[in-house]
C-alpha cells in the first residue's frame, strides 16, 4: 500500500462519491459529487467505478504527496493549473506520482470543483453504501468533515498502467434547463415569466447544500409556507424573501418552501460549476425532453471508457518507459512524429 | 370511515422523481393514504423506482428514467393511489421517556405562561397525547408527529434558535417532534429524551418508521442520565408495545 498525503488544501474540499441513497425516508442526506460527470471521468481514467470515492477539491488550490510508493491519480472538472515539480499536468489526464513527488493544483479557473481520483479509489467505512462526506451530519469516511492539511489516504500502489487522457464532450452552453414544478401553481404567470426571463447570479454565500440566486424577487401566490414535502437534487425553492435557492447535494430531505421548478439531471453539474457572479438564465423544457437528456447523460457516463486515449505528454511516457528499463527500445521503435510535447490538447 | 379527499395529483419533481400529492394541508387521512401507497410499493415494487419518501401529504418517488418514463410510472402510481385503503394493520407503538422542563426543556415554563396554565399541566397534556409518526425528515431521525393536543397548538418562536440539543422533544404549530441530532429549531423545547431515533452502528440504525404510534412518559433527570448512558452504549431505551 502507498499513502497519499494532503499536504495543503483549501476550504470546501471533501471526499465525495455517487451519493448515499436508500435512507432519505429517515432524513439521511444524499450528498455526493457536485459534478457527477467530472467525478466519473476522473475515476474512469484510473480504472475505478465511475462513482467511486474521490477528492472533491473546492475553488482554492491543493497539494498531494505520495509516500511509501507510487500513487496513480487523475484529475477532471473545473480547470486549473497542475504540475509535478514544475512539469505541467493536463486536466482530464491520469498521472503517476512517484514516492515523494507532489502534485500541485492551483485555483479553479472558472467553475469550482475539480475531482482527484486515485487508482483503486479512496477506502473507508461506507454508511448506506457511501463514503460521501456530509459534515453537518458527521457522516463520511475516512474523514467525516472537510479535508485538512495533514490528512492522508491509504491507497493502492500504482499499477504502472499507461497514462490516459479522456476526451469529454464540450460542455453545453446556454441556459440551465428546468422542468416546472412541483409547486409552480404557487406562482402566477407573471412571476413564472420573471423566473424564466431574468438573468440570475449565484451568490457567494452558496455551498454544497444550496445555491442562493441573486436577481429579481419572485412573489408567491399564497405565501411562502407550504406543508413540508420531499426535495430532490436541483429543486428550486422560493423562500419568503423571494430569492430562489437551488437545492444541491447536501440538501435536507424535506422542505417547506414552494418549489417553482427543478433543474434537469443533465444540467446540475453545469450549474454546480457556474462561478459566483456569472449571469445565467433558466429555460423550461418538457418532461419528455428532460428525460431524453437524462438518458443521454446516463449513457455518456456509461460509455466514458470509450473516450479514453493514450496520454500524449511525452515527458511522462519517457519516464515511465525509462522506469521499466525499456526506454531505449521503445523510443527507437516509435515514429518521432507521434510524440507531442503539449501539456494541453 | 370515508375521508373526503380530492383525487391524488402527480407533481413533476424534475426528470427523475415525481410527487404523488394527496392533500395540500396536514391531514391524517391524507397521511394514511401516503403511507398506504408507500407500503403498497414496498410490497409489489414497480421496476425503475429507486427510493420513496413519505411526507405529511405526499409521497416523493425517485425513479430511473432509463427504466420507466414519467407517463407510464404516473399511470401506475395513480392506479394504486386510487385503490381503497387496505384494512389498517396493527402499528407499532413506542413509549418514549422524556425528562421535562429545567435544563432539558427550557421553554416549558414560557409555554405554560403563554397558555395560562402550569408546567405540570403542559407535561400532562403532552405526555397524555396519542401520536403518529407522519414523516421523518430535515435531519436524520427527526420524527414529525401528528396528534398534538389542540390546546397545545401555538405558533413557532419569533426567532429560531441556532442550536437545540440532541434528543429535544418539542412542539411547533400543530406538530410535535422527536429530534435526534443537535440542530437549529424554531420550535418550543419541552424536554429531552435519551432515546436515539438514529444511531449509526446500532441495529436498527433508525428506530422510528412513518406510521408508528408514539406516546411519551415523564422521567426524572437522574433517570435521564442513566438511560442516556445506556442509549450511548447502543441500547434502545424506548419501550415497544403493540398499538
Amino acid at each position: 500500500m502507498s499513502r497519499l498525503i494532503v499536504a495543503s488544501i483549501g476550504p470546501a474540499s471533501s471526499v465525495q462519491d455517487g451519493g448515499r441513497f436508500g435512507a432519505q425516508r429517515y432524513g439521511l442526506t444524499v450528498s455526493g459529487a457536485m459534478d457527477r460527470l467530472a467525478l466519473a471521468a476522473a475515476n474512469t481514467m484510473v480504472g475505478n467505478d465511475p462513482f467511486a470515492a474521490a477528492v472533491e477539491i473546492g475553488p482554492f488550490g491543493a497539494t498531494f504527496t505520495a509516500r511509501d510508493g507510487a500513487v496513480r491519480v487523475a484529475i477532471s472538472g473545473a480547470p486549473r493549473n497542475a504540475d509535478i515539480a514544475g512539469k505541467p499536468v493536463a486536466m482530464d489526464t491520469s498521472v503517476t506520482l512517484k514516492d515523494g513527488e507532489t502534485l500541485t493544483l492551483g485555483f479553479a479557473r472558472g467553475g469550482a470543483f475539480t475531482y482527484l481520483a486515485i487508482e483503486g479509489a479512496i477506502k473507508g467505512e461506507a454508511v448506506f453504501g457511501s463514503l460521501a462526506v456530509n459534515a453537518r451530519a458527521g457522516l463520511g469516511s475516512p474523514y467525516p468533515r472537510a479535508l485538512q492539511a495533514g490528512d492522508e489516504f491509504t491507497v493502492d500502489a500504482a499499477s504502472g498502467a499507461p497514462e490516459l487522457r479522456i476526451d469529454l464532450p464540450k460542455p453545453a452552453s446556454g441556459p440551465i434547463r428546468v422542468v416546472l414544478g412541483p409547486q409552480d401553481d404557487e406562482f402566477d404567470d407573471a412571476n413564472k415569466a420573471l423566473f424564466l426571463g431574468s438573468d440570475w447570479k449565484i451568490s457567494a454565500t452558496s455551498d454544497r447544500m444550496g445555491y442562493r440566486l441573486e436577481g429579481p424577487a419572485i412573489e408567491h401566490l399564497h405565501g411562502h409556507n407550504i406543508v413540508s414535502d420531499g426535495t430532490v437534487n436541483g429543486s428550486i425553492q422560493v423562500p419568503g424573501n423571494g430569492a430562489p435557492i437551488v437545492l444541491m447535494m447536501d440538501r435536507g430531505t424535506s422542505g417547506g418552501y414552494p418549489k417553482i421548478a427543478t433543474v434537469i439531471t443533465a444540467d446540475i453539474g453545469r450549474l454546480a460549476q457556474t462561478s459566483a457572479g456569472t449571469a445565467f438564465r433558466f429555460k423550461a423544457v418538457s418532461m419528455a425532453e428532460a428525460q431524453d437528456e437524462a438518458r443521454r447523460f446516463a449513457q455518456l457516463i456509461r460509455a466514458l471508457p470509450d473516450r479514453l486515449h493514450a496520454s500524449d505528454v511525452v515527458e511522462l511516457n519517457v519516464e515511465a518507459l525509462s522506469d521499466a528499463n525499456v526506454a531505449g527500445y521503445a523510443v527507437s521503435a516509435m515514429d518521432a512524429g507521434t510524440w507531442q510535447v503539449t501539456a494541453e490538447p | 370511515m370515508a375521508p373526503t379527499l380530492p383525487p391524488p395529483r402527480l407533481l413533476p419533481s424534475g426528470d427523475s422523481a415525481v410527487t404523488v400529492e394527496f392533500s395540500r394541508t396536514i391531514d391524517d387521512a391524507a397521511n394514511e393514504r401516503v403511507l398506504a401507497l408507500d407500503k403498497a410499493l414496498a410490497a409489489s415494487p414497480i421496476e425503475g423506482i429507486c427510493e420513496t419518501i413519505p411526507t405529511y401529504r405526499s409521497l416523493l418517488v425517485h425513479y430511473d428514467p432509463g427504466k420507466i418514463g414519467f407517463d407510464a410510472l404516473g399511470e401506475k402510481l395513480l392506479a394504486i393511489a386510487r385503490q381503497p385503503l387496505p384494512p389498517s394493520t396493527k402499528a407499532r407503538r413506542w413509549r418514549i421517556p422524556v425528562a421535562y422542563g429545567g435544563e432539558h426543556g427550557i421553554d416549558l415554563e414560557d409555554v405554560a405562561k403563554a397558555l395560562k396554565t402550569t408546567p405540570d399541566d403542559i407535561v400532562a397534556r403532552h405526555s397524555g397525547g396519542d401520536y403518529r409518526v407522519a414523516m421523518i425528515g430535515f435531519t436524520p431521525g427527526w420524527s414529525y408527529l401528528s396528534g398534538l393536543d389542540k390546546s397545545l397548538h401555538m405558533s413557532r418562536r419569533q426567532s429560531p434558535r441556532l442550536f437545540t440539543p440532541a434528543g429535544t422533544i418539542s412542539i411547533g404549530g400543530i406538530q410535535a417532534g422527536i429530534q435526534c441530532l443537535a440542530a437549529p429549531s424554531g420550535w418550543h423545547l419541552l424536554g429531552r429524551t435519551p432515546v436515539r431515533t438514529y444511531q449509526l452502528h446500532r441495529s436498527p440504525t433508525f428506530l422510528t418508521e412513518p406510521g408508528d404510534r408514539v406516546t411519551f412518559f415523564a422521567i426524572d433527570h437522574k433517570t435521564f442520565e442513566e438511560l442516556d448512558r445506556a442509549a450511548e452504549a447502543g441500547e434502545i431505551v424506548a419501550e415497544q408495545v403493540d398499538a
